[in-house]
C-alpha cells in the first residue's frame, strides 16, 4: 500500500441521469506513468475531475499519498500535491514566464497583505531550475505567454506542474493542438519526468504516444474501465478493440 | 537549434524583433503631436508653442504653457489613475465623476468656515451643530469614507451578484449624482477652512497626481496586489484555477478607484474654493479616454500607469494646443472623441497584428 500514489474504489459520477462513471477502480504506483485512453464521453475527463475537487463525486471513495481524501476544489487538490495541465490552458497571455509559473502562490520579500512585495527575483531563478529540471527551452523568460507558440506555451503549463514539489501530475491531452516538433518538445518533458521519478496520468487518443512514453493503458468505455493493462502485454490494435467495445475486458479484469 | 538528451529542442529568438513597449508609442505621440503645434506655430502664427519667446523672461521653454498643460490634466488624471487598475483588471468604471461630484459635496460641508468678513457662513451647513472650523484631516477622512463606500458597492456587486461592470457602475453614475444634488438641495457649498483650500493651491494638484501615479506604478509593477490585476484582465479561469480569490481581489480594485475619485473631489473643491452638484460631470470618460490613449487595453490585462499620464499629457497638449491656435473649445471635443476613437482601433490592430505574429 505505501508506494501507491492515487487509488481510486467505486468512484462514481451521475449527471442527473447520465452515469458519467461507474464505478471506477484505479491505482496509481510511484514513478508510474499511467495512460488514460477511451473514445469522446467515455468518462476520462469526468474521471480526472472527480480526483481533482472540480466536481464533487456521487459515490465512492479516494486515497491520495496515503491518505482518504476529499476534496472541495482543484485549489485543495493542488495544495495536496495534484498538479493538472488542463486541456485549455490555465495561463494568463499578458503575464511573463515567472509571473504565470508563480501564479497565486507569488513569493514575497515583504508580507503586506495584497499589497505584499514580489521577490522577482527569487521566482525568476526557480523558473530557471524548473525549467532546467523539466528540459523545458523557453527563449525568454522576460516575453509574455502571449509572444509563445502553441508548444512554449504547454511547456509552460507543464514546467508549472514541476515547479512545485507535486506528488501527481495529470495531463489532459497535452499536445492535441500541437505541430510536430512542439509535440516531441511535450513528450521529450514527460521522458524527463519519469526519470525523475514523477507519477503521471496522461489523457491522450494518441495511440504513438502513449505507446512511446506510459508504463501501463488504462481504457474507458461508457464511463467504465473496460482494460487496464501493462504497455508490453498489449498493442495498438487490441487498445482500439476495447476503445471501440470490439473487446469487452470484463472477463480479463475479474482475472487479474 | 540546440540538442538535448532528448533530441531537438529550443526555439530560436531574435532580441530585436522584441515589441516596443507601448508606452513608448504613446510618448512617440506626445511627441509628434507637441511637434506638429509647434510647426504650426511657428508657420501660421509666428509663435513658439513650446519655447519661450518673450524677452523679458528668463526661460528656455515657455514654462507658464507647460504648468497649464498638466495643472488642468492633474485632477482627472488622479482619477484615471484608479480606472487604469480596474480596466487593467478587465473592469471599467463609469462612476468616478459622479464620485467626484458627491464626494465634494460631502466632504465640502465638513470643511467650512463658521464666519465669512465677521458675518455668519451663509452656506455652512453644519453652523447649527458648531461643525465649522474643523481640522482638515476631518473633511479628508469623510471624502475617503464616501469613496470607500461607493468603491464597495461597486466592487460587491460585480464581484458577488456578477453583473457586468458597465451596468454596475452606470447605477453608481446615477445614483452618486443623485445624492450630490440632495445633499444641499442643488446649492453650491462654499467658503472652506484655509487648510482645506491649500490642498489644492497653486501646483499642488500637480504633486498630488504624480506621487500618486507614481506609488500606482511601483504597486502594480512590484506587489502580488498588481500581478493579479494583469492575471484577471488577461485570463480571469486562468486566475481563478491559480487560486487567486477573484472577488475580494474586484472589491478591493473598485474600492481604490472610488478612494482616488474622492482625492480627486477634495483637490478640485479645495482648487474651486466650492463645491457644486455638477462637479465632475464626464470625468469618467475623460479619464477612461487618458487610459485607453495611453495604451491601457479595454480588454483587460496590458496598459501601465506611466502610459496614462503620458495619455494624460497628451490630453492637456491638445486642450492647451487649441487654445494656442485660437481655436473654439468645440473642436477640442470633436478632436478628442476622434483620438479616443483612434487609439482603440490602434489598440485593436496591435492586438491583431500579434495574434498572426506579425
Amino acid at each position: 500500500m505505501s508506494d501507491i500514489v492515487l487509488k481510486t474504489e467505486n468512484l462514481t459520477k451521475h449527471y442527473g441521469g447520465v452515469h458519467a462513471l461507474q464505478e471506477a477502480n484505479f491505482e496509481l504506483r510511484k514513478g508510474e506513468h499511467v495512460a488514460i485512453m477511451g473514445d469522446n464521453g467515455a468518462g476520462k475527463s469526468t474521471f480526472v475531475r472527480q480526483i481533482t475537487g472540480v466536481e464533487q463525486r456521487t459515490d465512492g471513495k479516494i486515497w491520495f499519498d496515503g491518505k482518504e481524501v476529499n476534496f472541495a476544489g482543484p485549489i485543495e487538490a493542488r495544495e495536496a500535491g495534484i498538479e493538472t495541465v488542463f486541456q485549455n490552458l490555465a495561463l494568463a497571455d499578458d503575464l511573463d514566464v515567472p509571473s504565470n509559473l508563480f501564479l497565486g502562490r507569488e513569493k514575497v520579500l515583504f508580507n503586506l497583505g495584497p499589497f505584499s512585495i514580489l521577490d522577482r527575483k527569487a521566482m525568476r531563478r526557480a523558473t530557471e531550475a524548473a525549467l532546467i529540471r523539466t528540459a523545458v527551452k523557453i527563449p525568454n523568460l522576460s516575453s509574455t505567454i502571449r509572444h509563445m507558440s502553441g508548444g512554449q506555451r504547454q511547456c509552460v503549463a507543464i514546467a508549472r506542474t514541476a515547479t512545485f514539489a507535486s506528488k501527481l501530475i495529470i495531463m489532459d491531452e497535452p499536445t492535441a493542438a500541437l505541430g510536430v516538433q512542439e509535440t516531441a518538445q511535450v513528450e521529450n518533458i514527460i521522458r524527463t519526468l519519469k526519470e525523475n521519478g514523477e507519477p503521471l496520468i496522461l489523457i491522450s487518443h494518441n495511440m504513438r504516444q502513449v505507446f512511446d512514453l506510459v508504463d501501463r493503458i488504462v481504457v474507458f468505455r461508457r464511463g467504465r474501465i473496460v482494460a487496464n493493462l501493462r504497455k508490453q502485454d498489449t498493442d495498438g490494435n487490441d487498445i482500439v478493440a476495447y476503445i471501440t467495445g470490439a473487446k469487452t475486458g470484463q472477463a480479463e479484469l475479474q482475472a487479474a | 537549434m540546440s540538442q538535448t538528451s532528448h533530441g531537438i529542442g529550443g526555439l530560436s529568438y531574435d532580441a530585436k524583433k522584441r515589441p516596443w513597449p507601448a508606452e513608448f508609442n504613446v510618448f512617440l505621440a506626445l511627441v509628434i503631436l507637441v511637434g506638429a503645434f509647434e510647426l504650426i506655430g511657428r508657420v501660421f502664427l509666428g509663435d513658439s508653442f513650446l519655447f519661450n519667446t518673450r524677452e523679458n523672461v528668463d526661460a528656455i521653454f515657455n514654462e507658464q504653457r507647460l504648468q497649464i498643460i498638466i495643472l488642468q490634466v492633474s485632477i482627472v488624471g488622479i482619477i484615471a489613475i484608479g480606472v487604469t487598475q480596474v480596466i487593467i483588471c478587465g473592469g471599467i468604471d463609469l462612476s468616478s465623476g459622479s464620485i467626484v461630484g458627491a464626494t465634494a459635496m460631502i466632504a465640502m460641508s465638513f470643511a467650512q468656515v463658521a464666519t465669512v468678513n465677521g458675518n455668519p457662513n451663509p452656506k455652512a451647513m453644519f453652523i447649527a451643530y458648531g461643525w465649522t472650523d474643523l481640522p482638515v484631516i476631518v473633511p479628508l477622512l469623510v471624502a475617503i469614507g464616501c469613496g470607500l463606500i461607493a468603491g464597495l458597492i461597486n466592487g460587491a456587486l460585480i464581484a458577488y451578484t456578477r453583473i457586468p461592470p458597465f451596468i454596475a457602475t452606470l447605477g453608481m453614475m446615477v445614483t452618486a449624482r443623485g445624492i450630490a444634488k440632495w445633499w444641499s438641495k442643488g446649492q453650491p457649498i462654499s467658503f472652506p477652512t484655509d487648510s482645506f483650500a491649500a490642498i489644492g493651491k497653486g501646483l499642488m494638484p500637480v504633486i498630488i497626481f504624480i506621487s500618486l501615479a507614481i506609488l500606482f506604478q511601483l504597486i502594480l509593477s512590484y506587489t502580488r496586489y498588481g500581478k493579479h490585476c494583469y492575471a484577471i484582465g488577461s485570463n480571469e479561469d486562468a486566475a481563478r484555477m491559480s487560486g487567486i480569490k477573484i472577488a475580494n481581489h474586484k472589491v478591493l480594485v473598485y474600492v481604490i478607484a472610488g478612494i482616488l475619485a474622492s482625492i480627486a473631489a477634495v483637490v478640485l473643491s479645495s482648487k474651486n474654493l466650492t463645491a457644486q452638484a455638477g462637479m465632475g460631470v464626464m470625468y469618467e470618460l475623460d479619464a477612461i479616454a487618458m487610459a485607453v490613449i495611453g495604451g491601457v487595453s479595454l480588454s483587460g490585462g496590458r496598459g501601465s500607469i506611466i502610459g496614462t499620464v503620458i495619455g494624460s499629457l497628451i490630453f492637456g497638449v491638445i486642450i492647451s494646443g487649441f487654445t494656442f491656435l485660437r481655436l473654439d473649445a468645440y473642436y477640442q471635443e470633436m478632436v478628442k472623441g476622434v483620438i479616443i476613437v483612434g487609439a482603440v482601433v490602434l489598440d485593436q490592430w496591435r492586438q491583431r497584428r500579434r495574434a498572426i505574429g506579425a
